[in-house]
């Protein structure tokens, strides 16, 4: 089981927590499914001090003055990061998470060792259309995440637990802030994603309908050498959908890394 | 009192079934359903029917402002406001918009309020709306900044209007070197400003502080009352009384010569106008539109039955009935409510031009003289509650 902290950065307090050994790996949750600990997290602390952060603004309490844009969030985790005195980090985000992590390193990759960004947000194809993920009541939105919508039952408990609903309304609206407009992206991204210098593995849900696969291709494309894998049977959030499988790709890339360096 | 004749142009044509389906004639319900030549004929008729409102002694006419809906055709009321403009020879000209919010450079709204001003010589009330949640996705404007892009537009307008220019604005979300609009409104310092709203009581507070004119949607009369109690609240914590000229409710009208005859003819009209109001409820209420606590209060009303046409009728939603019975529950809704002002739509729903027409001509006749001075009688309240 993970320890959960209270850290102080910024103004803002924010849980954060902790568990495994080995060499960091922080890991930037989704918008919607959160800052919660899941099998995914399990599998990679037995290779890695796994430290997961609750995104300020979405747990409850209020969201800080200074966060109106992703930009915010990516310089946030960089001072987060040197706070912590974190070195040689594994980089992981998704959704949201993964397009904090994008920004972030094309802003400073130092404190780095790879970047790992599962199904992100943040670039646009043009003429691929997804869900709208304003558009839907609170449970479907969260079943449209998930290939089989079967699997996202313990999502949708948690989520939507009645205790929860602080949370879920004050997350709703830092999403609204971060991603309504333009929806999901910022066209000021894709030209600075050549920056990132640092091993990178791209994770795509082949199933992903929020952002269909050609945001994947995308993503290989705009970030030099980065790889790309896509994971049957899994849709927006494969590391909840197929919490093994998506660990397993990510301890193979930092694995194949390591060997090449 | 104050009586308005209050147009929302639907699309009369729209296909109700279909609206059904798709659970919505707002944001999703295709305009591959407009029909221009049937649209252009209920432009030309609902223009006409203003233009009446004027002869018929009514005190003003209204617009209003809704983007990419069945609901209404008036995504941009200036034009329509500026068709009218010289027609209109003595009532106020109302556009109970313009959504600030939506704009990027309300300036433009500055603009087109002053014209209108002009050239009615002084008989232009400018409408402030934020613009309902559906909006902020048909324009695709971040719902979360709805309020403080609201309050700065109205700051950047009223300043336009009132402080010589050239001057530099320097807000969050609207910067401008040079704020020097040409023209300046005809009245001075400027238009009433009037602020249409659901019952929101930031929308109340800052309406009171400000001293403008509240004007509440459609809502049951008792709803009414209490929003308008609210308003008088926070005009005493501001440290002044509201007056009844501070006050407008926005009702419907249907006259015929028994109260059964008029329920009988207003029902369809009644209930093809519920329909214009569906909306996807997600859509209706975008993350950071309202507080957390509305918010959490909308969550606790929902499951609440639609309303039927004789509901609209019984909750006093709206006013049906003969001459006489009208004319008292005007009577009994203004003491229980206490406003100055009634915006009174005699069109509604699918409602044709013909009978809309005659509806009119009856709420002029039986209606109007008999209310020209009438002010709220707070004492017969506990009578009408």
């Amino acid at each position: 089981m993970p320890r959960t902290d209270t850290v102080r950065s910024n103004n803002i307090d924010i849980r954060v927590q902790r568990g495994g050994s080995g060499g960091p790996l922080l890991f930037l949750p989704d918008a919607h499914i959160g800052a919660a600990w899941l099998l995914f997290h399990d599998k990679l602390a037995q290779r890695f001090e796994v430290i997961l952060p609750e995104h300020p603004g979405y747990g409850g309490g209020d969201a800080p003055f200074w966060l109106e844009r992703v930009p915010d969030l990516a310089n946030f985790y960089l001072d987060l990061m040197a706070q912590l005195d974190l070195k040689r980090v594994h980089l992981v985000g998704a959704a949201l998470g993964g397009w904090i992590a994008a920004e972030l390193a094309t802003r400073n990759a130092a404190r780095l060792a790879s970047l790992t960004l599962i199904d992100p947000w943040g670039l646009r194809v043009d003429g691929v259309g997804g869900i709208d993920p304003f558009a839907s009541v609170d449970e479907r939105t969260l079943r449209d995440l998930f290939f089989d919508a079967r699997a996202a039952d313990a999502s949708v408990a948690r989520v939507l637990a009645p205790e929860g609903e602080d949370a879920l309304l004050k997350g709703k609206m830092v999403t609204a802030k971060l991603a309504w407009q333009p929806r999901l992206h910022d066209p000021q991204l894709a030209k600075w994603l050549h920056r990132i210098d640092v091993p990178t593995l791209i994770v795509w849900g082949k199933e992903d309908r929020l952002l269909p696969p050609p945001y994947g291709a995308a993503w290989q494309k705009a970030i030099p050498n980065a790889r790309l894998v896509t994971l049957v049977g899994a849709g927006h959030v494969p590391h909840v959908e197929e919490p093994a499988d998506t660990a397993g790709v990510i301890v193979d890339f930092i694995a194949q890394q390591r060997v090449a360096t | 009192m104050k009586i308005f004749n209050f147009h929302l142009m639907p699309y009369a044509h729209a296909d109700m079934a279909e609206i059904d389906r798709n659970g919505a004639a707002w944001v999703t319900y295709s305009n591959s359903h407009y029909d221009p030549v049937k649209g252009a004929q209920l432009f030309n008729d609902y223009l006409d029917e203003l233009e009446k409102a004027d002869e018929l002694g009514f005190d003003g006419v209204c617009v209003n402002e809704h983007h990419q809906t069945a609901y209404g055709m008036m995504p941009v009321p200036g034009v329509l406001a500026g068709a009218l403009s010289r027609k209109i020879k003595k009532s106020k000209l109302a556009i109970l918009g313009r959504a600030l919010p939506l704009v990027n450079n309300p300036l433009t709204i500055a603009e087109e309020y002053a014209i209108l001003d002009n050239i009615t010589r002084g008989r232009v009330i400018a409408g402030f709306v934020r613009g309902i949640g559906a909006e902020y996705h048909s324009m695709g404007v971040n719902p979360a900044e709805s309020n403080q892009r609201f309050v700065e537009a109205h700051d950047l307008i009223v300043q336009s209007w009132t402080k010589p220019g050239p001057f530099a604005f320097e807000g969050k979300y609207y910067n401008l070197r040079y704020v020097n609009p040409w023209p300046l409104p005809y009245q001075k310092p400027h238009p009433p400003i009037w602020t249409p709203s659901s019952g929101s009581i930031s929308t109340i507070r800052w309406s009171a502080a400000h001293r403008y004119t509240y004007c509440q949607t459609l809502a049951p009369i008792a709803n009414v009352a209490r929003v308008f109690d609210a308003f008088r609240e926070e005009a005493d914590k501001c440290g002044y009384q509201a007056s009844p000229d501070q006050l407008a409710w926005s009702n419907a009208i249907y006259i015929a010569e028994t109260d059964e005859k008029a329920r009988r003819e207003a029902r369809p009209y009644l209930e093809t106008y519920g329909k214009f109001f569906k909306m996807n409820p997600v859509m209706m209420s975008p993350p950071g539109y309202s507080s957390i606590e509305s918010v959490k209060r909308q969550r606790t009303m929902r499951g609440q039955r639609p309303q039927t046409p004789d509901d609209l009728i019984d909750l006093g939603t709206v006013i049906v009935g003969s001459p006489n019975t009208v004319r008292e529950k005007l009577a009994a809704s203004q003491d229980l409510a206490g406003f100055g002002y009634s915006l009174t739509k005699t069109q509604f729903g699918t409602m044709p031009h013909e009978m809309a027409v005659v509806n009119q001509a009856a709420v002029a006749e039986e209606v109007l003289p008999y209310f020209k001075d009438r002010v709220p009688q707070p004492a017969k309240r506990a009578a009408a509650e």
